[in-house]
């Protein structure tokens, strides 16, 4: 019988992309919380990100169906809600793709719910501050429509959460 | 079920209710607001209140059995738990903006209390709603401004709208059957406290917002009782899984 170990799940875990934003990965975006394995038994320990998102049992799903290509016959994805997932959650370097990608990151706002709503964005494009709030919803729940004042793209932000 | 129980999977149903319907009025704008970016994000508040109807459903569910899907889908009008403030036609621009300034406040007020619920699932369940909301607040306060601040029409339709809505308010504060049971065993906080929070929120913004609150509404209505509008809104909404119940989707 072969040997799961942890970081071969969590490497496995890593490959799986956020639907909405496939250039990173449910680990980096913190969405995998921690992962149990107990003989031929694995639990992934998983939170949503924002309450209404359509991807959240896409994602599930993948895990499911990954760790099963792998071989492991009893996967189980627990969904926690606590402590609540936040955007600070995402890896540096997540930030440094998701700014590659076009999509500005979140501010670190560790914990203090006014700074989400600080209306600040640096253009992912040109590296500008100089930009302005244009909606703070956008095309999907996790984010949020900016204009650049120098480069005058429009950008979207991953909102602070 | 314990008698705690059974007042709690009530109060879950009314939260997960309030919601449901408040969704679904909202998602009537889609693609009819006013402009692209209201389209936009009335959709965005839509689909979080939905998100969040499902994980008060899926809490009453743990207590009292059941699925979301069955409980919004398959139950009438009378078994429905919301306010009606939630229930009324979405009316024009003001009264839909207004309508859902006052909810957002008051969830606001309620889920700071509610994330020290007794109840773990429950204060778990408001800590995590509690960020989202502060979007819908902050977008929806800013409207209750620009509108009550703008022209004149504007102005006077905010107004309208408040005259309208603010006797509905009452009913977010009047205490369920079993209200007692859930404050005594500290899970949900005593609506005059989230009243008083409300209040202290929506008050001096309505004013700053040059608009004139209208004297203090004395209506109480049981959660039970409802407007046609919520047939109306139900047989909509419902139509297409009651077509064929046993669909899976």
């Amino acid at each position: 019988m072969p040997e799961w170990t942890e970081a071969l799940i969590w490497q496995a875990l890593d490959e799986i992309k956020d639907p909405e934003i496939p250039v990173v990965s449910v680990v980096e975006m913190g969405i995998v919380r921690a992962v149990q394995v107990d003989g031929d038994r694995v639990t992934v320990t998983f939170t949503p990100t924002f309450s209404g998102c359509p991807a959240l049992d896409v994602m599930r799903e993948q895990i499911h169906s990954r760790l099963r290509a792998l071989g492991i016959p009893n996967v189980e994805v627990r969904t926690v809600l606590h402590p609540p997932w936040t955007s600070d959650w995402i890896t540096d370097a997540a930030r440094a793709k998701l700014r590659a990608f076009g999509l500005a990151p979140p501010a670190r706002h560790g914990g203090d719910v006014n700074v989400i709503l600080l209306d600040q964005a640096p253009c992912p494009r040109c590296g500008s501050d100089d930009t302005t709030l244009r909606n703070r919803f956008g095309s999907t729940l996790c984010r949020t429509i900016y204009t650049c004042n120098v480069c005058h793209e429009t950008f979207e932000q991953f909102k602070a959460l | 079920m314990t008698e705690i129980e059974r007042a709690l999977a009530e109060k879950l149903l009314a939260l997960a209710d309030d919601e449901l319907i408040l969704a679904h009025r909202n998602s009537e704008w889609t693609g009819h607001a006013p402009i692209l970016e209201e389209d936009i994000a009335l959709a965005n508040i839509a689909q979080d209140e939905l998100g969040h109807a499902m994980l008060y459903y899926e809490l009453h569910c743990a207590l009292a059995g059941g699925t979301p899907d069955r409980l919004a889908f398959f139950r009438e009008a009378a078994d429905f738990r919301n306010v009606q403030l939630v229930e009324l036609p979405k009316g024009d621009w003001a009264f839909t903006m207004l309508r859902q300034y006052l909810f957002d406040a008051y969830e606001l007020a309620l889920l700071a209390q509610l994330t020290h619920s007794a109840h773990r699932p429950l204060a778990e369940v408001a800590a995590k709603v509690r960020n989202e909301e502060l979007y819908h607040y902050k977008h929806t306060g800013a409207w209750v401004r620009r509108l009550g601040l703008g022209t004149e029409e504007s102005h006077c339709r905010m107004q309208t709208a408040l005259n309208e809505l603010w006797p509905y308010t009452a009913q977010l504060f009047t205490p369920g059957a079993d209200e007692e049971v859930l404050v005594k065993a500290g899970i949900t906080p005593p609506p005059a406290e989230v009243r008083e929070a409300w209040a202290a929120k929506v008050l001096p913004w309505l004013e700053a917002a040059n608009l004139s609150i209208p004297l203090a509404p004395t209506v109480t209505l049981r959660r039970a009782e409802h407007t046609p509008h919520l047939t109306r809104l139900l047989a909509e909404m419902q139509s297409v899984a009651r077509s064929d119940p046993a669909a899976e989707w």
